[in-house]
């Protein structure tokens, strides 16, 4: 298949920096990066290519953390098949929230709405109800294992995660090149002629928002498992919803490594706000909130667009068609 | 004679007090192009979403391939054959012309690959052949009407509904694509279409209706419609019609 | 049966509360119905206007209803030029681009008051926040009672402007009919300012009538928000009538169930409540589609 060859060299290129650096600080600084580019290619399927922006992945995100952290604590289930159910839980609540949505007909601003309203109604949940732990959150017991999901030294986290985002790469290629991505990106540039040319457009925006959040819950498990803690705030608060969206946008939305490229660059803006004044709270958000508006207001097609301009520029122009259309 | 592919009966749609199409009947023989006429807002583009599934009639029945299909939603009339194209045209705009067509082809074929080769035939038998990579966005107005057909012809159907796929054009575009649409006919896709433009109707027409606020008024052969004393008026108005009666006596 | 000596207060209360609800919904669904946006900034420009109202106070003195003089044409000018100049511009006529640029200032607004002023909870004390009179066998606070009255006078004034004046008419010839006002030489940009200016206005009379009963804090505003979207649903959204009943409405049923359930359950039932109205009243709220 084509397109595979980038992601296979910055799977390798990436695979190799725990041999290059054992920094703590640096695999820290990837490993959130890489959560937040797993967490986005969520996002982006279902809002880069199928146009559906959602305010509340977070509710995605907070399942997946959830689950893989309760049914360990509470049940004594193994990690890893914690983390799966993670994954499918947080699928089951995209297809119930799409199904709910998407039926209704709600689109633009109204899809962005409800999908923030049930993020929070979730989040307002876990901070009441017993099982999550309320208000004091829940803690996942300390077992050094990989059976147990955990690991001595941050490489294993590393490249556990590395592999999830590489998996996240290759399916949005697959999705690009398949029958189901095409209509997702129909239904995004004009939903009626869609469905004139026999596209289920419900169906298909029911499809992506499934796989979109078992994605984001993805990186909601793997956060689990790498802090080993969980409350309401950090599961199912804005914050996640946020930088989500933030990633592929600034990244390049509807694109392969769009999210990865925004959550990179994200990430780097929030350390260098650190070092510059320190932790100040919120000053990484005011930061991230105006390059959301100067993204939107100046390279609408975020980082990638910008390299494809940039390369046309580079790259001498085709030669003009001769053929002069008609009128 | 066996039924026509497409049996329109007694439809109609009211919004709020307004009765957009009150009673309409229609139907669209196999293989032969049938036209519908008439002023504008006499509701012929209510009349194509009924058909198409994007507005549900409020009272009436729709029958295709002698089955029932009213009400039914457009992704599974398309499915079953119905193709359309819109009057103001709906491009994917950020799609290039062959991955445009493409969605289309798409009901047919599974894979990409084979996806993408059919577009591009399909492109290329409209006259879009030397278009294909470009953007959507970027085609003249006489490009856009040929990518609608395009991406309809894609689904492979049985019926076609043009929505004034002529308007817009200039004369000389006018008589370029007159020809594909006749061609397609040719191939023995049933094709029902509005159209304004008359010397296209007259030429293209097997049969004519006439629909005037939201009733068919008259219907019949293309020479037989054009001198019919209560199209002229529908058109021009009473009065005008009056006249021209007067003259023709008169002269 | 609870007596009346209960429900008497309560429906009152819940009134009180509901006019300042609606105020706040009636600034989104003002910009909405002309705009055709969503205002995802709203809940950050009332915080940013509740801390107005404070520093007000605070630091210079003033007395909030006062500070609601000068405080409401700043705002007025704050809206007026972040739609102008920001939002406008930055959208490129998109519907989705307008939802990232909105959604972007209020991350950036929230998080400058939570970076200049940190998570604490601060409050006013007004020789007169306690005072109560006496309507019917009910004792209700005099600033709530106050509210009331401004709310009521405003939404009148409103309706006057919009019906009697050059720029009322203009901006509702823009809500019904973009293009033919276009055409007929009224300046788009200039109305839609105008009223997204007026919508954030109405934040900061909004802030000024909550202050001397209310606490602040960089979220506060999100509370108002989340009630006043689901105002604007449920009375339609664009509707200015239906922002006033809706408001009142929502008010009365949070004093209800406060009444019986606990505030925490009762912030999930607005929430309930919001999205089981989106859900549910299709095509005649979502009429024009997005």
């Amino acid at each position: 298949m084509k397109g595979l060859a980038p992601i296979a060299t910055v799977a390798v290129l990436l695979a190799l920096v725990p041999f290059i650096t054992a920094s703590n600080a640096v695999l820290n600084f990837l490993v959130m990066a890489f959560l937040i580019a797993l967490a986005g290619q969520g996002w982006n399927i279902l809002g880069g290519y199928g146009g559906q922006y959602s305010f509340g992945h977070a509710a995605f995100f907070g399942t997946g953390t959830y689950v893989t952290a309760v049914l360990q604590v509470r049940y004594g289930m193994n990690a890893w098949l914690c983390f799966a159910l993670g994954i499918a839980g947080g699928a089951l609540v995209g297809a119930v929230i799409g199904g709910l949505s998407f039926r209704s007909g709600l689109r633009g601003s109204y899809f962005a709405l409800v999908t923030l309203a049930f993020a929070e109604v979730l989040r307002i949940v876990a901070s009441v109800a017993p099982i999550t732990g309320a208000g004091v959150g829940t803690l996942i017991k300390l077992d050094l294992r990989p059976e147990a999901f955990q690991f001595q030294s941050r490489a294993p986290f590393y490249w556990v995660l590395l592999a999830l985002l590489v998996v996240s790469l290759i399916l949005t290629r697959i999705i690009e090149d398949s029958r189901f991505g095409a209509y997702l990106v129909a239904l995004r540039e004009n939903e009626d002629a869609a469905k004139a040319l026999g596209v289920d457009t419900t169906l298909v925006k029911l499809g992506a928002m499934t796989i979109s959040a078992a994605i984001t819950a993805a990186a909601g498990g793997f956060y689990a498992q790498y802090f080993l803690f969980v409350d309401a705030g950090i599961a199912y608060g804005p914050w996640i919803s946020v930088e989500a969206l933030l990633a592929p946008i600034i990244g390049g939305v509807g694109t392969v490594f769009g999210p990865l490229l925004g959550a990179l660059v994200i990430r780097t803006l929030g350390e260098l706000t650190k070092i510059v004044a320190g932790d100040a709270p919120g000053l990484d958000l005011v930061i991230y909130g105006s390059v959301l508006v100067a993204v939107v207001a100046f390279a609408p097609r975020g980082i990638a667009g910008l390299i494809e301009r940039v390369r046309g520029r580079l790259t001498p122009p085709a030669a003009p068609s001769l053929e002069r259309s008609h009128g | 004679m066996a039924e026509p592919l497409l049996q329109v009966e007694n439809v109609s749609k009211h919004f709020g007090g307004l009765r957009a199409v009150d009673g309409a009947s229609l139907a669209a023989e196999q293989g032969r192009i049938t036209v519908v006429i008439g002023p504008n807002g006499a509701g012929k583009t209510t009349l194509f979403a009924m058909i198409t599934g994007f507005l549900r009639p409020t009272s009436g029945s729709i029958r295709y391939d002698s089955v029932d299909i009213t009400g039914e939603p457009p992704h599974r009339l398309a499915r079953r054959g119905i193709a359309r194209t819109f009057q103001i045209v709906q491009p994917f705009p950020a799609l290039t012309v062959r991955e445009n067509i493409a969605v289309g082809s798409h009901l047919r074929h599974a894979k990409r690959a084979d996806a993408l080769a059919a577009a591009s035939a399909t492109g290329e038998a409209v006259g879009l052949g030397g278009q294909l990579d470009k953007p959507a966005s970027a085609l003249t107005v006489a490009g856009r009407k040929r990518l609608e057909l395009a991406r309809a012809l894609a689904i492979g159907p049985r019926l076609l509904l043009l929505d004034e796929v002529l308007a817009g054009l200039n004369p000389s575009e006018v008589r370029d694509m007159v020809p594909v649409i006749r061609g397609i006919a040719a191939r023995g896709v049933t094709i029902l279409m509005i159209e304004h433009v008359m010397q296209a109707v007259m030429s293209l027409a097997e049969t004519v209706y006439v629909l005037s606020e939201g009733r068919i008024i008259a219907q019949g052969r293309p020479q037989a419609i054009a001198s019919d004393r209560l199209v002229v008026e529908a058109y021009l108005g009473r009065g005008a019609a009056a006249q021209m009666t007067e003259e023709a006596v008169h002269a | 049966m609870v007596s009346s000596v209960i429900l008497v207060p309560a429906l009152l209360n819940g009134l009180m509360t509901g006019a300042v609800y609606a105020l706040v919904a009636l600034g989104l669904t003002l910009i909405y119905g002309v705009l055709h946006i969503i205002n995802f900034a709203h809940g950050a420009l009332l915080t940013a206007a509740l801390f107005a109202a404070f520093f007000a106070n605070k630091l210079l003195g003033i007395d909030p209803y006062v500070a609601a003089l000068f405080l409401a044409p700043l705002f007025f000018g704050i809206g007026y030029a972040l739609q102008r100049f920001v939002i406008g511009p930055a959208a490129h006529g998109e519907d989705r681009n307008i939802l990232l640029v909105t959604l972007g200032l209020a991350v950036m607004i929230e998080n400058a008051l939570l970076y200049a002023f940190r998570a604490d909870t601060r409050t006013i004390n007004l020789s007169y926040a306690f005072d109560v009179v006496e309507i019917g066998n009910s004792f209700l606070a005099v600033p709530r009672v106050v509210a009331f009255g401004v709310v009521v006078a405003i939404a009148a004034l409103l309706w006057f402007a919009m019906r009697w004046t050059d720029t009322g008419k203009a901006i509702r010839a823009v809500a019904k009919e973009k293009l033919g006002a276009e055409l007929s030489g009224i300046n788009v940009a200039h109305i839609y300012a105008v009223t997204f200016g007026l919508g954030t206005a109405c934040l900061a009379v909004t802030a000024c009538l909550l202050i001397p009963t209310y606490y602040i804090n960089p979220h506060a505003g999100n509370a108002f928000v989340l009630i006043a979207f689901t105002i604007v649903v449920l009375g339609g959204m664009g509707s200015v009538a239906g922002a006033m009943l809706g408001g009142l409405f929502v008010g009365v049923v949070e004093s209800f169930s406060g009444l019986y359930l606990g505030e925490s359950l009762g912030q999930i039932g607005i929430f309930v409540m919001f999205i089981l109205v989106l859900l549910f009243r299709p095509s005649g709220l979502f009429g024009e589609r997005a």
